[in-house]
C-alpha cells in the first residue's frame, strides 16, 4: 500500500501530497526553459514575477528566481497550494523597493494570455452552473479554443500558443511568440477587442451586434461554430425547450408575424425540442407565415443567434494587461486536485477534463509502478534524489534509463507535449536572437 | 477638468530656450521654417521669445486643450466638438493653410510650435499628466488633420516616411472578397486601394475589426490613413514626453520658468480628483450601513441599479463592487460601515469567505491596505461618469456601468419605471438622448424630473445659482445634490459647499 492511498480520504491540498507532487512530478526544468527562452539563465527568467498562494491562503507577490533549481527549492520550502506567473520586469522584482525612482520598475514582457471560464456561459448553459462542469458544457471551451486559436494563428501570425486546462471549469491560453510577449497594453487591448463579440451585461437583450458583410474573422468563426451549434447547443443544451425559455429565442427574431406563428405552434406542442424549434423558423418562413418577411434580416438574426450561443466568451480583462498574473501550467487545482495540464489542440476533441489525472492518482501511479518494477528499489522516490536539481523532468539526465517519476504516470503525455512545445519555441528564439544580434551590430555604429 | 483661472506670474522677464536645456539642445540655431500647417513637433524650438509670449502662448493653447477635454468629458460627438472648438481655435490658436496666403502664417505656426513645447514641459512630470496631455494633443491634431486642405495634407503625410507597402493588383484581386468584407463602406475593389503593414501599427483599426489581418499583416484602406497618422502622432508624442520627463530635473534649476510651468500644470487637474473629500460629505447626514437602503432613493440610476441587483442577488461581481464601494466611500460611508454593509448584503456567504475574498478589496478601495501610493491617496477616487461610461463595459452577468449606455432601451425603461420615473415625456426624452449617445443628458433629465419641485423652489427663492445646478457629471454630485434638495433647510447650503 502506498502511504498516499492509505491516508483516509485525502484532501487535494494536503501539504504532504502537494510536497510530494512538487518534489517528484512538477516539470520545473521545462517550465524554466519555457520562460527563459534559452538553456542559459537570463533576465527573461530571473526578472520574472512569481506569486505564491500558501496553504494558509497568504499571497506572496514579487517573487523571482535566477534558476530553475532555486525556484524548485523555494517551492519545496513554501509548499504553496498554487502559484501564478506574471511579467518580466525591468529589474529583479525582489529589488523593486530599493530603486530610487518607482518608475524604473515596470513590466517589460509577458505572454499574451486568455482566460475562458464556463461561469461566463451560465446564462446559456442548461446542463450545469457555477463551478460544475460536464462533457456537454466542456464543448463550449472546445469551441472557444478553436475560434481563438484560428484567429491568433491565421490573422495575427502567432505560432507558439499553448492551451492549458485550468483544473476545473475552463482553459487558459499562453501565446509565447516574442512578438506577442513584447506587446504593450494598447496592443493587447486591440487583440482582445478584435476577438470580443458578446457584449453587454445581464440586462442587454441582444448581445451580438455586428456589421454586415461579416468580417472574415467572424465569417470563419461562424463556419467553425455552425456544426457545433447543431449538436452541442440544439441537441445537448436544448436551450429553448421549455415554454418559459422559448420567449428568449423569439426576442432575438425580427419578424413579428412570423414570431406569432411560431409562438402558436410551440405553445400547442409543449416541450418541443430546440432542434425542431430551430427548424420551424425556416419552415414557417417558407410557408409564408409573414407577408412582409425580410429574408436577409431573418438570416442575419439567425447568424447572430448561432454566435450568441457558441462564440467564445472571454474574460478580456485578463488579456488586456501586461501586468496581470495567471496560474502556472502544471499546478494543482485545490478544489479538484486535477493538474493544470496542457491541451493538445491537434486532438482537441479528445480532451476530457474529467479524465485529467488528479495529484493523488499520480502519486498512486508512481507507487504502483515502483511496486511492479520492485528491482529498481524505490526509483526516484527518495529525498536525496530529488535535490539533484534536475527539475523532475529531464529523461536525458537519468542514467541507465532510470525513469523519471513523471514517466511512470499518466502525466507523461502532458509533460512530453510541454517539452515539445518548449523545444519548438526555443528553436525560433535562437533564430530571432541571431537576427537581433546582427541587427544590433549595425545599430552600434550610430 | 482643467480650470482656467490663469493668474499671471512675473511678466517682465525674458525667457529663452537656451542650450542649457538638454531636450532642446540638438537643434541648430537657424530660424525654423514651417512648410506645412500640420506639425508632428519633432524639432524643438530654438529662437528666443519673451517671457510674456512664453506664458501667453501656453495659456492660449491650454485654453483649447481644456475645452477639448471638456468636450470628451461631456461625451460630445466629433461633429459637436468640432463645432465648439473651431471658433475658439480661430481666436486663440489659428493655423492657416498655405493657400490662404495669410500674412500671419509664419507667426501662427511658430506660436503653435512653441506653445506645444512649453506645455510639454509643464505636463511631463507625472504619468497621469502625460497621458492626458497626449490624449488632448492627439484630439487637437486629429481635428486639424481633418480640416486640412487635401493636397497639403498629402504633402505633409509624405514627409513622415512611413514604411507601408502598397498592395499590388495581383494580391488585391486574390484577396478580393476578404478585403471588401473587412473594409466597411467599400463596395467595389476599384474604389479603394490598400497598403499593408505590421498590425501593431494600427491597433485601433484592429480592435474595431476594420481591417483585414493575414499572418500578422494588416491591410489598411487608404482612407484610414488618418487613423494611422494620428496613432503615429500619439506614439511619438508619448515617447518624447517620457524623454522630457527624464530631462525635467535639470530644468528645475531655471528659477524663472519653473513657477510658470508648475502653475500651468496645476491648472490641469484630473477630472476624477475633482470629487475630493472636502466636498463629498454632507454635514449631519446619517450615513451608515443601515441607512443605505433609504439613501439609495437619492442615488443616480447606475448606483440604484447596483443596489437593487445587490439586494436581489445578495452578490455583485468585481467591477460592480468596485464602482459601488467607491461611490459609497464618496458619499461619506466610513470603512467600518462599508465593510458591515457588504458583509450584511452578501447574506449567502460565510464570514470566512467574506474575509478571504472580499474584505481586502474593500479595504484597498479605502486605501487602508495596498502600496504606499494607494494608502497615501486614500484609495481610488469615486468613479466619474466619464470613467463609468468609457472603462470596463459590463460583460455577461455584470451590473456595473451606466444603465443609460449599457442597457437596451426596453430594460432601461423598465428600470426607470421601477425607480418611479413613469412620465411619458421624460421617458421619450431619455430614449432620444440615449439614441444620440448623450448619456449625461438622459441622467440629468431624470434628475431634473425627480427634483422638479425642489429645483423650482431654490431657483425661485434664489438660494441656488446656476453653478449649483450645472450639468451633473459625477455620480457623487448627483447624490449630494439630490440629498440636499430633498432636505432643504435641514442642510445649509453654505456648510455643505465648504
Ligand atoms: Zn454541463
Amino acid at each position: 500500500m502506498s502511504i498516499y492511498s492509505s491516508l483516509p480520504a485525502p484532501k487535494y491540498s494536503d501539504p504532504e501530497i502537494m510536497y510530494a507532487f512538487y518534489q517528484r512530478l512538477f516539470p520545473f526544468r521545462t517550465l524554466f526553459q519555457w520562460l527563459n527562452h534559452s538553456p542559459t539563465p537570463s533576465n527573461d527568467f530571473g526578472h520574472r514575477e512569481f506569486a505564491f498562494t500558501l496553504q494558509n491562503d497568504a499571497y506572496l507577490r514579487y517573487q523571482a528566481f535566477p534558476t530553475a533549481d532555486l525556484l524548485r527549492k523555494e517551492v519545496l520550502r513554501l509548499n504553496p497550494s498554487r502559484f501564478e506567473i506574471g511579467p518580466v520586469y525591468t529589474t529583479n522584482p525582489r529589488e523593486r523597493k530599493t530603486l530610487r525612482k518607482a518608475s524604473a520598475f515596470r513590466p517589460l514582457a509577458k505572454e499574451l494570455v486568455f482566460d475562458i471560464d464556463l461561469t461566463d456561459y451560465d446564462e446559456i448553459r442548461t446542463c450545469c452552473d457555477k463551478a460544475n462542469i460536464c462533457h456537454k458544457c466542456w464543448s463550449f471551451v472546445t469551441m472557444a479554443i478553436k475560434v481563438v486559436d484560428a484567429a491568433l494563428k491565421d490573422d495575427f501570425g502567432f505560432k507558439h500558443i499553448m492551451w492549458v486546462y485550468s483544473g476545473r471549469r475552463g482553459a487558459h491560453a499562453w501565446v509565447c511568440d516574442r512578438r506577442a510577449r513584447e506587446m504593450d497594453d494598447q496592443k493587447r487591448k486591440a487583440i482582445a477587442g478584435y476577438l470580443e463579440l458578446i457584449r453587454g451585461g445581464a440586462q442587454t437583450s441582444k448581445k451580438v451586434n455586428i456589421r454586415r458583410p461579416l468580417h472574415p474573422h467572424i465569417a470563419r468563426s461562424l463556419d467553425i461554430l455552425k456544426a457545433h451549434f447543431q449538436t452541442d447547443i440544439l441537441t445537448d443544451q436544448d436551450p429553448w425547450q421549455s415554454d418559459e425559455r422559448f420567449a428568449t429565442l423569439l426576442k432575438l427574431l425580427p419578424d413579428k408575424s412570423l414570431n406569432e406563428s411560431l409562438r402558436k405552434k410551440w405553445e400547442s406542442s409543449p416541450n418541443r425540442p430546440s432542434t425542431s424549434k430551430w427548424a420551424d423558423i425556416d419552415s414557417l418562413a417558407k410557408t409564408g407565415a409573414s407577408r412582409s418577411l425580410d429574408r436577409k434580416a431573418l438570416l442575419e438574426a439567425k447568424q447572430d443567434i448561432v454566435l450568441e450561443y457558441t462564440y467564445p466568451r472571454l474574460d478580456v480583462e485578463v488579456s488586456k494587461k501586461l501586468i496581470h498574473l495567471l496560474k502556472s501550467p502544471f499546478v494543482v487545482h485545490p478544489g479538484t486536485g486535477r493538474v493544470c495540464v496542457p491541451i493538445d489542440t491537434r486532438r482537441l476533441e479528445e480532451f476530457d477534463p474529467l479524465g485529467v489525472p488528479t495529484v493523488t492518482q499520480l502519486l498512486d501511479e508512481i507507487d504502483e509502478w515502483d511496486r511492479r518494477e520492485g528491482a529498481v528499489g524505490g526509483g526516484n522516490g527518495s529525498q536525496g534524489n530529488g535535490s539533484q536539481g534536475n527539475g523532475n523532468d529531464d529523461p536525458a539526465n537519468s542514467q541507465e534509463r532510470r525513469l523519471q517519476d513523471y514517466e511512470k504516470t499518466s502525466l507523461k503525455p502532458y509533460v512530453d507535449y510541454f517539452r515539445a512545445f518548449v523545444a519548438s519555441l526555443l528553436k525560433d528564439e535562437k533564430v530571432l536572437k541571431r537576427e537581433r544580434n546582427e541587427g544590433g551590430a549595425d545599430a552600434m555604429e550610430f | 477638468m482643467i480650470r482656467q483661472d490663469f493668474a499671471r506670474i512675473d511678466p517682465k522677464r525674458r525667457a529663452t530656450f537656451d542650450h542649457k536645456r538638454k531636450q532642446f539642445a540638438t537643434a541648430s540655431y537657424k530660424p525654423q521654417e514651417y512648410p506645412h500647417r500640420l506639425n508632428f513637433y519633432e524639432i524643438p524650438p530654438t529662437a528666443e521669445i519673451t517671457l510674456e509670449e512664453f506664458e501667453q502662448w501656453a495659456i492660449d493653447r491650454l485654453r483649447i486643450l481644456a475645452e477639448l477635454e471638456a468636450c470628451s468629458f461631456r461625451n460630445k460627438t466629433p461633429a459637436e466638438t468640432a463645432a465648439h472648438i473651431t471658433p475658439l481655435l480661430q481666436k486663440y490658436l489659428p493655423l492657416s493653410s498655405n493657400t490662404s496666403s495669410s500674412s500671419e502664417l509664419a507667426n501662427e505656426r511658430k506660436k503653435d510650435h512653441y506653445s506645444h513645447f512649453i506645455l510639454r514641459l509643464a505636463f511631463s512630470a507625472t504619468d497621469d499628466l502625460r497621458r492626458r496631455f497626449a490624449r488632448v494633443e492627439t484630439a487637437l491634431f486629429k481635428l486639424r488633420f481633418q480640416n486640412d486642405d487635401a493636397r497639403e495634407r498629402q504633402a505633409f503625410v509624405e514627409t513622415l516616411n512611413f514604411d507601408w507597402e502598397v498592395v499590388g493588383d495581383d494580391e488585391k484581386r486574390e484577396l478580393g472578397a476578404e478585403l471588401l468584407q473587412s473594409t466597411p463602406g467599400v463596395r467595389r475593389l476599384e474604389d479603394e486601394n490598400w497598403f499593408k503593414l505590421d498590425w501593431e501599427r494600427v491597433p485601433e483599426l484592429v480592435e474595431g475589426r476594420r481591417v483585414l489581418l493575414k499572418r500578422g499583416k494588416a491591410y489598411v484602406p487608404m482612407r484610414e490613413q488618418m487613423s494611422m497618422v494620428v496613432s503615429e502622432f500619439t506614439a511619438r508624442l508619448e515617447r518624447s514626453l517620457e524623454l522630457t520627463s527624464r530631462a525635467l530635473p535639470r530644468l528645475d534649476e531655471d528659477d524663472r520658468l519653473s513657477p510658470i510651468l508648475s502653475h500651468l500644470s496645476k491648472n490641469f487637474t484630473a477630472p476624477d480628483s475633482t470629487y475630493s473629500d472636502s466636498n463629498a460629505h454632507i454635514p449631519g447626514a446619517p450615513i451608515n450601513a443601515g441607512s443605505i437602503d433609504t439613501l439609495s432613493q437619492s442615488f443616480p440610476l447606475c448606483m440604484r441599479n447596483l443596489h437593487m441587483t445587490l439586494r436581489k442577488n445578495a452578490h455583485l461581481k468585481h467591477f460592480g463592487r468596485l464602482q459601488y464601494t467607491l461611490f459609497l466611500k464618496g458619499i461619506g460611508l466610513s470603512l467600518e460601515d462599508c465593510l458591515l454593509f457588504w458583509r450584511q448584503s452578501f447574506r449567502n456567504i460565510t464570514d470566512d469567505t467574506f474575509n478571504k475574498e472580499y474584505r481586502y478589496n474593500i479595504r484597498h478601495s479605502y486605501g487602508d491596505v495596498g502600496g504606499d501610493a494607494n494608502r497615501r491617496g486614500r484609495g481610488y477616487s469615486p468613479y466619474s461618469c466619464q470613467k463609468i461610461l468609457t472603462e470596463h463595459p459590463p460583460g455577461p452577468g455584470e451590473a456595473h456601468g451606466c444603465p443609460y449606455r449599457h442597457f437596451s432601451t426596453d430594460n432601461l425603461t423598465a428600470l426607470l419605471q421601477a425607480t418611479g420615473v413613469s412620465d411619458r415625456d421624460v421617458l421619450r426624452g431619455v430614449r432620444e438622448d440615449v439614441e444620440k449617445k448623450r448619456f449625461h443628458m438622459a441622467c440629468n433629465r431624470v434628475f431634473e424630473y425627480a427634483h422638479k419641485g425642489e429645483i423650482k423652489k431654490v431657483k425661485d427663492d434664489g438660494t441656488w445659482g446656476a453653478a449649483e445646478l450645472d450639468t451633473i457629471v459625477h455620480p457623487n454630485t448627483y447624490f449630494k445634490r439630490s440629498y440636499m434638495l430633498k432636505h432643504l433647510g435641514a442642510v445649509k447650503q453654505e456648510e455643505a459647499e465648504s
